[in-house]
């Protein structure tokens, strides 16, 4: 049903933890994925376990974004999925944020994902088809004491919105997937006592893996997906409820 | 081999349009369905046409629910899924509802979805596995005129979270779908005026199919869901994105 069989797929962030379990689904739904990353080694290891191609990519930068959609262009002849994955965490609050560590994160959450759809937004329209996802978090859903983190997930949720609308008349979906407690790197960075109060709160009992995100961001690339736009699926076993 | 091999699953107001797509793509995943509705002609026909069973089912009634639920599991041992998609609509507004219409309504689509889960949810509790589909409505997202329609399907929304937090540590899943206008009944039923304005709202320039609401009610009931509690999914081609 979430088939991707000749789908070209770009993920962002995807030499490891969700990012390359999104990549490993699709490829294994038949997309032809483009793993990207600025950790070259991991990602061209994810690249060769499933037959894809890697690029290095630097989310904020223009000039990479364009390299990026010539070359799958030119290789592919189109693009018809964008996951805007790739991702920084951190937990500073109002009261210990630095005006440089709110922009970053900002510059690689939001404007990272803003200058994605920027780049491909064209190729699909022109095609008149695309899926774009965007990951967001439960931080995009709620307020949260990380700052500069929960701005920029909220950016991509409002983001993704104005897109689908966009895109819409050109056949363009564009859709967020809102992540709660999830095993990666991002979660292991939390203090024991951290972890151990944010999964007392979820209804499930536990964290999700990797894989249980991809398989969301799957069925939003495919055709399964064909009449949502605009949508926000969160994936977080009942935390936010 | 589908990815609801082996499950059981009871839709109600299977009989026709949204129900009936949901009926036929489920059996297509491989599951064995049980088809209520108090239309007995045309779910009959669907159950004869899909291989399945079919229960005489008026969702405000706690003794068909428990005939449903006792048949089903000697019939086939368990549940692993509910769609609670039957459900009217009214257009009262505050100013045009008697209160025998606006109980009418919230009977049905508000009173039979909480009847249904706590039918249902005590077999899934012992089975420590289950996933209910509530079908909402994108009037459960926002505001509109119709009062007593809008008011049971934002119960519905409600009653989904509520329920997805207390059957959360049985790993039982509760999410619920927000359709915009999807091509059945209820939409012809608004007249042409009313569809040609909501359709020229959605950004995607088109109403639904039963179909494209069906692939996402297959998703949640399916383990690829398995993350997924007290999410909402709009499936609504951008209309209130």
């Amino acid at each position: 049903m979430s088939s991707l069989d000749g789908k070209v797929v770009i993920v962002t962030g995807s030499a490891k933890g969700m990012g390359a379990a999104e990549a490993r689904d699709a490829a294994s739904q038949g997309a032809r994925v483009i793993v990207t990353d600025i950790l070259d080694e991991q990602g061209k290891e994810i690249a060769t376990e499933i037959n894809a191609t890697y690029r290095r990519l630097d989310v904020t930068s223009e000039k990479d974004w364009e390299a990026l959609v010539s070359s799958v262009v030119e290789e592919h002849g189109r693009i018809d999925g964008l996951v805007n994955n790739a991702g920084i965490y951190t937990a500073q609050g109002i009261f210990n944020s630095s005006a440089e560590s709110f922009q970053r994160t900002i510059e690689v959450n939001q404007l990272g994902t803003y200058l994605g759809m920027a780049a491909i937004a064209p190729i699909m329209a022109n095609q008149k088809s695309g899926s774009i996802v965007n990951i967001s978090s439960v931080a995009g859903m709620r307020g949260q004491v990380n700052i500069a983190y929960m701005a920029s997930k909220w950016a991509v949720r409002g983001m993704t919105k104005g897109v689908a609308n966009t895109l819409a008349d050109s056949g363009v979906r564009c859709n967020s997937v809102h992540p709660g407690a999830v095993n990666t790197d991002i979660l292991f960075s939390l203090e024991d006592r951290t972890l151990n109060h944010l999964i007392s709160t979820i209804p499930m009992g536990r964290p999700g893996e990797p894989s249980e995100v991809a398989k969301v961001v799957t069925f939003l690339l495919s055709d399964a997906a064909s009449y949502i736009t605009g949508a926000e699926i969160v994936v977080d076993g009942g935390m936010i409820a | 081999m589908g990815k609801l091999d082996g499950k059981t699953i009871i839709i109600t107001g299977g009989g026709k349009g949204q129900g009936a797509a949901e009926v036929r793509l489920a059996t297509n995943l491989g599951a064995k369905v049980v088809v209520t509705d108090v239309l007995d002609d045309e779910g009959n026909q669907i159950a004869e046409e899909t291989g399945n069973v079919y229960r005489s089912l008026d969702v405000t009634s706690p003794e068909q629910w428990a005939e449903v639920v006792s048949s089903t599991v000697s019939d086939f041992g368990r549940i692993d899924g509910l769609v609670n998609n039957a459900g009217i609509f009214g257009h009262g507004g505050v100013l045009d509802s008697s209160v025998d219409q606006f109980k009418k309504i919230i009977e049905v689509n508000q009173i039979g979805t909480f009847l249904g889960m706590s039918a249902v949810a005590p077999i899934m509790v012992s089975q420590m596995s289950g996933s209910i589909v509530n079908i909402s409505s994108i009037a459960g997202m926002r505001g509109r005129g119709a009062i007593a329609y809008g008011a049971s399907k934002w119960a519905v929304r409600g009653m989904t979270k509520a329920a997805a937090k207390e059957l959360g540590s049985s790993n039982i899943r509760v999410n619920s779908i927000h359709p915009g206008a999807i091509e059945t009944d209820m939409l012809a039923g608004l007249g042409d005026t009313t569809v040609n304005r909501l359709v020229s709202n959605v950004p995607m320039q088109r109403s639904g199919t039963p179909d494209e609401v069906g692939t996402a009610v297959m998703f949640l009931l399916s383990d690829e869901a398995s993350y997924i509690s007290g999410a909402e999914i709009v499936v609504d081609g951008g209309l209130i994105a």
